[in-house]
């Protein structure tokens, strides 16, 4: 049995509940979108959660950039078909609603 | 789960004001942020935007501006006061940093860096004599029939 079976996503491919992150699922879901997560995607990752964690909602890609020193150009390559997308949801967050 | 995007935003930028610089490039962004292929092209006023000369100095118009929200609206007449479109302009670039959105310059440099391809209108240059050289990194220049051939199958908006 797969870390994905027993966790919810909705019809997006979002996670339903954030709280039920892991980093195993972090991983797996990376995984079926064809991305091998290294130490940069972590840096991103990492953040958003603790984004998540202290304001209950998930940073912009703007504030990522201004907090980590992950630039745009890094951001959008480590997260390809849309960064701030692909990024919710490896990291088990809601789409993403900011406009930034 | 992993889906492939195929849309694709073509946008027209026409105009250079400081209040319409700003419409295309969020909506380009938008677009990378959620995987669209993004283009822009400049054109007219709108050349200003990518103009290294221009880009960081943009105004809003205080006259002849029908648009002007209630809360910095300015009759025409005291529009045309020295200092009214410096006034204008600053209070909306306090209220657009308020929201955490960049200052012209570096917005241009982001929405670029996202993966937004950006033009600059060859008929425009040539009229307001621009070259390639004037135009912020790394914006191409274009003919409309070329931009045309880019649009094809696009979401096109002209703004």
């Amino acid at each position: 049995m797969g870390v994905l079976d027993a966790v919810k996503f909705d019809a997006e491919g979002y996670m339903v509940d954030p709280h039920e992150w892991t980093p195993e699922i972090a991983q797996a879901i990376a995984e079926s979108l064809g991305i091998t997560l290294t130490d940069r995607h972590w840096v991103v990752i990492n953040f958003a959660r603790k984004e998540f964690e202290t304001n209950g909602e998930a940073p912009t890609l703007r504030r990522i950039t201004k907090m980590t020193d992950v630039g745009t150009k890094e951001l959008y390559e480590l997260f390809p078909g849309g960064a701030a997308k692909v990024a919710a949801k490896i990291s088990g967050l809601g789409k993403p609603t900011g406009c930034i | 789960m992993a889906e492939k995007n195929n849309r694709k935003l073509c946008i027209i930028a026409s105009k250079g004001s400081l209040d319409m610089a700003y419409p295309p490039l969020i909506l380009a962004n938008a677009a990378c942020m959620s995987g669209i292929e993004a283009h822009i092209f400049f054109t007219f006023w709108g050349l200003d935007i990518i103009t290294k000369k221009k880009m960081g100095k943009l105004h809003v118009a205080t006259v002849g501006n029908p648009n002007m929200h209630p809360w910095f609206h300015i009759p025409t007449l005291i529009g045309a006061l020295p200092g009214m479109s410096a006034l204008a302009s600053w209070m909306m670039r306090r209220e657009i940093a308020k929201l955490d959105f960049p200052p012209i310059p570096e917005f241009v440099e982001m929405v670029a860096d996202a993966g937004t391809r950006l033009y600059g209108c060859k008929m425009s240059m040539d009229m307001m004599k621009l070259t390639k050289a004037d135009l912020v990194e790394p914006a191409e220049v274009l003919g409309a029939m070329e931009f045309l051939e880019i649009s094809e199958g696009a979401q096109t908006l002209f703004i």
